[in-house]
């Protein structure tokens, strides 16, 4: 008897989780429904805080929330404070399209910051694309793309990968080995380096990929030390380069005879690979947090302090940064939140930004940005050791490349 | 375990049942409509395609004995054989988006057959029944059961993710199939579309359900009970369970193929990560909060499972995973038998107390 009890109790507990979840869920659609009169903009936040990409994807939002927290301390847009709806994409692909839909249908919000992988961008582009709703993406990324409702705030190939190379070429590394994860991004940013290679009198003398969180890699740094590369160009992300940049160093070569040019490589990963195992290694981005501008060293101090003085920056956390600041930028020129009016101003929309000056390319909604190659040091820090002097255009089909041709 | 088949059975009168399934078909097929957004709608059409694979996983599982953690697998057959035709129909003569940009330049011959959509929609079923009847008659025969069938079912759902990732320019990779226009003639992202589309999968589950109760009540029904609580007193009574687990193994895996095909233009993409370990596991857990031993109660446990997931993750981004296995856990602990298990409990009761 005492046992049915608790079942009963547990039905009661369960119709009443159901009527709290109905009642939520009518309250949540008043206010999508009455966001258009009231004081405030909604603006969503979709980035995966579980799964395998929320190690990464969480310090991005953190940046997010961090750049409206400030917009709203300096007085809004157009009078009005941002309201932040946050979501989790779970890093699942099809759960980034759901709560895309979620956030433009349901909220109603004026545009969304988020996404990470190519995979949770490639789920999200139909939905916004047959909305009509905007999404600024930051992450750096493989091109060979240019969405009209999508705004690129990360890097296309020519702004990290080309000048990636050209480092290489212009260090005498002439033998390269391609090192990556099994998806989009390393597989298309591997073909853009074989036609560069190509052109180049480079030679390519191993490819290799890993599954997403494959942690065993002694075979195929194996592989590496027998083909005697100059440099290896590494697009694994994730836990991967933990273990191979382990087993990497466990063969003894040093990041002076044989350097890794990592591409998914930022402060916040050196500090799980651990220092000791990818110090001296380069890697190539658009911005580090010891590069030194004003704004920067606003945006660390201003980071430090909402989220912990041990916390670090990276590139893409400052191209998440940038978006919110470039879409409250395009929204006071148009002086509306409409989609069509924000795209119009967004372009040649201009700001000083942590990374320097970043400017937004109408044409293809990308932005220009200064190429950056950095040394990891011993202390989890990111020296640069070349920049491109200035901004470069952004050119993700790269029509301005004669040997990538063939690519598109 | 012992099974409260019996008991649901009582209350599962012919006129009872009549008047429950008539009723949540009405509310299922006029007021649903009615009343939910289209978004939520869309929603709730999702919900029901992993019902149907649920329902399959409660044939193969409750009734059969069959712990079955691949379901997946079928699921993404249905998926992508749905999938290859949508994308190939769009791309109208030209190459599909994603080979473009993965560096395939002629369509591959395995493609070639999806362009035609009666061959594709056979394919749904047919490719997802042949591989259950291939795994079961190779299982099955060789008398391999409990644990290993399950790891067996599982090991197939994580080559087959393998697969598609690691061909790219075949698959679509890690990203999948997406960005789908077309739907036989009508634009799949209008709403007109979606309430149509939620009424089919709506209508395929009552269809799939009624035929499922049929089969279980059926004699192969009451074989197939039989050979999940004593196989080999069935194979004495000179039965062949082999073959009575091969067929209900197929016919879950047709089921979760066409779940997988309305899935398709319902959600707007197949991928991989919808068909690994764990989207067969959470499937089998919705199964048991549910109540896998009636096939309503897996029906059941998928909707409440999928709307626990969406509510849980709007209202609260950062821990909805924490709910999420903590409602498994209270439903485990509190009803082993599920929610159908509760309910068929209360029922029983009420009837001796009149």
């Amino acid at each position: 008897m005492r046992n049915s009890l608790w079942r009963t109790g547990a039905v009661f507990t369960l119709a009443a989780v159901t009527l709290a979840a109905c009642a939520g869920q009518s309250s949540t659609n008043d206010t999508g429904a009455s966001s258009g009169g009231s004081d405030t903009i909604k603006v969503g936040i979709l980035h995966s805080l579980s799964g395998t990409m929320a190690i990464s994807e969480v310090t991005v939002r953190d940046a997010e929330l961090l750049a409206i927290d400030e917009i709203n301390a300096a007085g809004g847009v157009l009078g009005k404070k941002l309201e932040p709806v946050v979501e989790d994409g779970a890093s699942d692909w099809p759960t980034f399209a759901e709560k895309a839909t979620k956030l433009i249908a349901q909220d109603k919000v004026a545009t969304v910051f988020g996404g990470w992988t190519s995979a949770s961008r490639k789920a999200m582009l139909p939905v916004f694309e047959k909305r009509k709703a905007l999404l600024w993406y930051p992450v750096q990324y493989e091109g060979l793309e240019s969405s009209p409702y999508i705004f690129y705030t990360g890097a296309t190939t020519n702004q990290q990968i080309v000048p990636g190379l050209d480092y290489l070429k212009e260090k005498g590394k002439k033998r390269l080995f391609l090192v990556g994860s099994d998806y989009v991004f390393p597989r298309t940013a591997n073909k853009i380096i074989k036609a560069y290679a190509a052109a180049n009198g480079m030679e390519i003398l191993g490819e290799e990929y890993t599954p997403l969180g494959h942690t065993e890699y002694s075979t195929l740094v194996n592989k590496i030390v027998e083909a005697k590369p100059d440099a290896v160009f590494n697009t694994l992300n994730g836990d991967s380069n933990v273990a191979f940049f382990k087993q990497l160093k466990s063969t003894g070569i040093s990041a002076d005879q044989m350097p890794v040019m990592s591409v998914s490589v930022a402060e916040e990963e050196v500090r799980g690979i651990g220092v000791d195992n990818v110090a001296g290694h380069l890697v190539a981005w658009n911005y580090y947090q010891t590069t030194d501008t004003p704004a920067n060293q606003k945006f660390v101090a201003a980071f430090k302090a909402k989220y912990g003085a041990d916390k670090v920056t990276s590139d893409p956390m400052e191209a998440g940064y940038n978006a919110v600041y470039l879409w409250a930028e395009a929204v006071k020129k148009a002086g509306t939140t409409d989609v069509e009016a924000v795209k119009k101003a967004a372009g040649g929309v201009s700001l000083d930004r942590p990374e320097g000056k970043v400017t937004i390319d109408g044409d293809n909604q990308h932005v220009y940005k200064t190429a950056r190659i950095g040394v990891v040091q011993p202390d989890g820090q990111i020296k640069e050791v070349w920049n491109s002097g200035e901004p470069i255009k952004p050119d993700p089909y790269l029509k301005t490349y004669s040997w990538a041709g063939g690519l598109v | 375990m012992t099974a409260p088949a019996v008991s649901v059975r009582r209350w599962q009168g012919p006129a009872a049942f009549a008047a429950v399934f008539s009723a949540v078909a009405v509310l299922a097929l006029v007021a649903a409509p009615l009343l939910l957004e289209p978004f939520r709608l869309g929603l709730l059409a999702k919900y029901l395609c992993y019902a149907i694979v649920a329902l399959g996983i409660g044939l193969a599982w409750g009734q059969g004995g069959m712990l079955t953690l691949g379901q997946g697998v079928f699921f993404g057959l249905g998926g992508y054989a749905m999938g290859m035709y949508l994308k190939l129909n769009d791309a109208a003569g030209d190459l599909p988006d994603f080979m473009v940009w993965s560096g395939v330049e002629k369509l591959p011959a395995l493609w070639k057959p999806f362009g035609n959509p009666v061959f594709a929609l056979a394919m749904v079923v047919v490719l997802p029944v042949a591989v259950a009847l291939l795994l079961g008659t190779l299982v099955f025969r060789q008398r391999v059961r409990g644990a290993y069938f399950a790891i067996l079912t599982q090991a197939l759902a994580a080559a087959l993710v393998i697969l598609l990732v690691g061909q790219q320019g075949l698959t679509g990779g890690t990203n999948g199939l997406t960005n789908f226009f077309d739907f036989f003639g009508r634009d799949v992202a209008a709403d007109e579309t979606q309430r149509g589309l939620y009424l089919l999968v709506a209508i395929v589950l009552g269809a799939l359900y009624l035929g499922a109760r049929q089969l279980v009540r059926s004699r192969f029904g009451r074989l197939l009970l039989a050979v999940r609580d004593g196989e080999d007193r069935v194979r004495f009574l000179g039965y062949d369970p082999a073959t009575v687990k091969t067929l209900t193994f197929a016919v879950s895996a047709g089921m979760a193929g066409i779940a997988g095909a309305l899935f398709v233009p319902v959600v707007g993409i197949i991928s991989p990560a919808l068909l690994g370990v764990v989207p067969s596991l959470e499937l089998v857990v919705a199964v048991a909060v549910g109540g896998r031993f009636a096939l309503a109660g897996a029906v059941l446990g998928a909707v409440v499972m999928g709307y626990a997931r969406t509510y849980f993750s709007e209202e609260l981004p950062d821990a909805w995973l924490y709910l999420q296995g903590a409602l498994f856990v209270l439903v485990m602990t509190l009803a082993p038998s599920g929610i159908a298990g509760l309910a068929a409990n209360l029922v029983r009761r009420r009837e001796a107390r009149t």
